[in-house]
């Protein structure tokens, strides 16, 4: 016998390559001539050129990829039950999970609708099964999502929250933040929306820290449920990816898109960072009982991710294309990160609004505050005092922190742009549009309210553009209501009728848990509503205040 | 490392402590269709919101026009309670990526088990130029609804809409793609064999016209439900089952072509579920305690529209029956099944097939 001959001789036959393949279904599509395409998806962008398709993408390959990496993420999930996962995890993680699985199905499957847009606006089908397989790929992560919290409802000790998730996001005063992010993928103009602010910033740059970062740190909370499902997740990120890049490079070529490319990725960009660094932020850095000090704070992974990572690489390469790239942007973003501690802030916000959440937010301890101080110098002297009363006001009886004067705590402006609180109190900033009153969290924030949502930009009409709309400061939706009854039209109560799904601690105990009594007595009020009633030397005097910020009183 | 909980109880498993709620282990805030959710309804029912469920802040985002990111008036059809649709075939990521995976693995087990026998040569001369002629136009009907359907998947109401139709796109272009390349395939095989020939046959032959003009008006439907409710309670049943099954499935093996029919054969069944979908949310709105009459009214004008397209698209295919060498079926007897079909389909909603 001889010594070459293998089985893969008898039995091979020639087939086509991959490239013939991805170029005989480019060729499905064609130009109607009977009855025109109706124009539905609007944008102010011009696209002649037809994207590429590096990846030359086939779906006789995708589908069964996807049901292989399906098969390995339910079998983990069936794993990590045998192995007793839930015995060992840590539910001071589990229970930041209660906010994070219910905001992120919905820019998930947002996503999946916005291949829609792309998928009709760019000229050609070299890319269509890239849009189709990310239009899968998004359904997949929205159930696959929606699947893992109605696991973690199953099997985790408090499944309160996790019951009444969907519900939740549509009002919760943190989902909205959330919701900002999921609406920006499909609202508006449609390039601006389903290419520059979902692929090319979101999913180029920030689901590093949203699908690799913290994962990682489920991990060292005991939870392995997570990773599974958002590592498999995102590994199908790198072909969103290369969807994007190629539009992104079909628009370059016309020079009339470059001031719109320079406005969207600044919005986008931006944007992102003020939400999704505050979102995962908070989750990674106050969900997590891990305090290695060899580990990665948020600021260092952000820094590697998204500063070395995403700017080097991605967008400075476009200055060539004659983009202008606000370089100052992105090292603005990375002061708020560490200087400004723009995280630490938000993590504050969520845990002072610990009653009209829905779940339980537990106190920092001496152990995190070492960590804290270690990774970003000064952290004790701002934000210890605070957690030491959030410790000793989260037993019932006490005031709500909420309302506690004693705290010194003082409640934030909404930002009227990213949803987030002016929390970095000298930055505050107030404009009016349509005559109305806005406060915002920083300069460009407005920039992006006024200048960038708007029917012009710069003296060019962009009638695609969207706008901001709503009841967008949560706040003036319970203006001047009782905090318990506020929380009863959330619907954050549990099904006794009256002990809250929120709680400021992690005592599985009904004698610990407050109810709507507890809470019963304090009015809510909206800082904008409040800010708009005042005369105009009031409302300076005021913003002047508020620029100061505030000092936490000592607890002993 | 194991991490040490910090926890009274010790534990962060189900059932380690009973509190208010401990036991709430149920979504519960939604309707089950029946009296317990499906795993479907778990992962789908209010992933998509909307002002009546739950957002409290109405959409913060708008159009130029003030419309929110999903909008009742992006489809002339009215419903009384758009959320009550549930899916009947109950796809999620999961089953889709089965369904989808399995039978991308049996086509091409199909193709490369025929083309190692020596198949595609044994094929009937004529088959083999209806093959490339006829099914290489077809793939191109496929793929317009695939990409009508991706269209129509960003405007349903809710997201029980959306993804069936979602899952529709994604059932037609793999379809279009498996035509692609299986003739791609044995095209290697049969000397001769023209792979253009189906383009060319859907742009220029006479006998295409229609078809194409019958998918683009469905493409160019503004109307998301239109898109929708032409495809598979019009063109489907009087053009799709028509060519597929009761032309390539039938005729196929009788010119010596036993591969043919697999390839297509889970176009059929896709077929199935797509039409459950698609009746039972026809169903609701035809039946609603609002807007019946209105939306039948309304549907009836969508069989008129489309069911001449399909009518004229059908008839320009007719002379493909009689190509073949070997004729098993005749187009009349075809059609007349067809049009069967479109009737009880039809009469499942209270609408009536026009006369011709």
């Amino acid at each position: 016998m001889s010594g070459t001959l293998t089985l893969n001789k008898i039995t091979a036959q020639r087939g086509i390559s991959v490239g013939e393949a991805a170029k005989k279904i480019a060729d499905l599509g064609w130009n109607p001539s009977y009855v025109q395409e109706a124009m539905t998806f609007p944008t102010d962008y011009k696209i002649t050129k037809a994207p590429k398709d590096p990846m030359k993408q086939v779906l006789r390959s995708y589908f069964p990829m996807q049901e292989e990496k399906d098969n390995r993420v339910y079998g983990a999930l069936d794993a990590a039950l045998r192995g007793d996962m839930f015995r060992n995890v840590e539910p001071r993680w589990v229970e930041w999970m209660k906010l994070f699985l219910a905001i992120i199905p919905f820019p998930e499957i947002s996503a999946a609708r916005s291949m829609a847009m792309v998928g009709r606006l760019a000229p050609g089908e070299d890319l269509r099964t890239g849009f189709t397989m990310q239009m899968v790929d998004e359904f997949r992560h929205s159930t696959i999502q929606m699947n893992l919290k109605k696991w973690y409802m199953e099997n985790y000790i408090d499944p309160a929250g996790f019951d009444i998730t969907e519900e939740a996001f549509g009002k919760c005063y943190a989902t909205t933040i959330g919701r900002q992010f999921g609406e920006g993928f499909l609202t508006g103009d449609a390039i601006t929306a389903a290419n520059i602010y979902l692929t090319v910033v979101a999913e180029t740059a920030f689901t590093n820290t949203l699908f690799v970062a913290m994962p990682s740190e489920a991990a060292r909370n005991g939870d392995y449920a997570l990773p599974t499902v958002f590592l498999s997740v995102q590994s199908d990120e790198s072909r969103h990816i290369g969807n994007g890049h190629s539009l992104l490079m079909s628009m370059l070529k016309e020079p009339e898109n470059h001031l719109l490319l320079e406005r969207d990725l600044r919005y986008a960009f931006w944007q992102n960072h003020a939400i999704v660094d505050a979102a995962i932020g908070t989750f990674i850095e106050y969900g997590t009982t891990n305090r290695d000090k060899n580990k990665e704070s948020y600021a260092e992974m952000w820094h590697r991710w998204i500063f070395e990572d995403y700017y080097r690489t991605y967008m400075l390469p476009l200055e060539k294309y004659g983009i202008k790239i606000h370089h100052d942007d992105v090292q603005l973003a990375w002061k708020r990160l560490t200087d400004k501690k723009y995280v630490h802030k938000v993590g504050q916000f969520f845990a002072v609004g610990w009653s009209a959440n829905f779940w339980r937010i537990e106190a920092q301890t001496e152990k995190d505050f070492e960590w804290f101080e270690h990774k970003y110098p000064g952290w004790y002297a701002e934000f210890g005092n605070f957690w030491k009363w959030y410790e000793k006001l989260s037993h019932r009886g006490q005031t709500n922190i909420l309302f506690n004067g004693d705290v010194g705590y003082v409640y934030p402006h909404r930002c009227w742009s990213c949803l987030v609180p002016c929390l970095i109190r000298e930055d505050i900033v107030t404009d009016e549009i349509d005559g109305k009153l806005h406060t915002f969290a920083h300069e460009l924030d407005r920039w992006t309210a006024v200048n960038a949502f708007a029917g012009e930009y710069q003296g060019r009409p962009t009638p695609a553009m969207g706008r901001f709309s709503g009841r967008r400061e949560w706040e003036s939706v319970y203006h001047n209501v009782d905090m318990a009854d506020a929380i009863k039209d959330l619907g954050f109560v549990r099904t006794d009728g009256k002990t809250l799904v929120a709680q400021p601690h992690l005592r599985f105990d009904a004698k610990e848990m407050w109810t709507l009594d507890d809470v019963r007595g304090h009015i809510l009020k909206s800082p904008l509503e409040t800010l708009r009633a005042m005369s105009p030397a009031d409302r300076e005097a005021h913003l002047a205040e508020y620029r100061k910020g505030f000092t936490i009183n000592p607890c002993n | 490392m194991t991490a040490v909980p910090n926890v009274s109880v010790g534990s962060g498993a189900a059932g380690a402590a009973i509190f208010p709620d401990s036991d709430s282990r149920r979504y519960r805030y939604f309707e089950p269709r029946a009296k317990r959710a499906t795993h479907y309804e778990d992962v789908t029912v209010d992933v998509q919101p909307d002002p009546e469920r739950y957002l409290l802040q109405n959409w913060i985002i708008a159009f130029p026009n003030g419309k929110g990111a999903y909008y009742k008036d992006a489809t002339a059809a009215m419903s009384s309670n758009w959320h009550a649709f549930r899916a009947p075939d109950q796809e999620w990521e999961r089953t889709h990526y089965q369904r989808q995976s399995k039978i991308e693995g049996m086509v091409q087990s199909v193709i490369a088990n025929g083309r190692k026998s020596g198949a595609p040569k044994a094929f009937d001369k004529s088959w083999v130029k209806i093959l490339q002629t006829h099914l290489g136009a077809w793939k191109h009907a496929e793929f317009g609804l695939g990409t009508s359907l991706m269209q129509a998947q960003r405007y349903g109401y809710t997201q029980m809409i959306n993804n069936a139709t979602l899952t529709n796109s994604s059932y037609k272009l793999r379809l279009a793609q498996d035509i692609t390349l299986y003739l791609a395939e044995i095209g290697m095989d049969i000397p001769g064999f023209d792979d253009n020939a189906g383009k060319h046959a859907w742009l220029e032959d006479k006998g295409w016209q229609g078809t194409r003009e019958a998918i683009e008006a469905i493409m160019g439907s503004g109307d998301y439900l239109e898109q929708y409710f032409a495809t598979n309670i019009v063109f489907e049943p009087l053009v799709g089952e028509l060519f597929r099954s009761k032309f390539l499935m039938q005729v196929a093996s009788p010119n010596g072509d036993f591969i043919t029919p697999s390839v297509i054969s889970a176009a059929e069944a896709d077929y199935e579920r797509n039409l459950a979908n698609a009746i039972d949310l026809m169903h609701l709105l035809v039946t609603d305690n609002q807007h019946a009459a209105d939306n039948k009214k309304l549907f009836q004008g969508w069989v008129t529209k489309h069911v001449a397209f399909a009518n004229k698209a059908a008839a320009g295919l007719q002379p493909i029956w009689s190509q073949p060498h070997s004729k098993p079926v005749q187009y009349a007897d075809a059609r007349a099944q067809s049009v069967e079909r479109i009737k009880k389909i039809l009469g499942e909603l209270g609408l009536v097939l026009p006369k011709e």
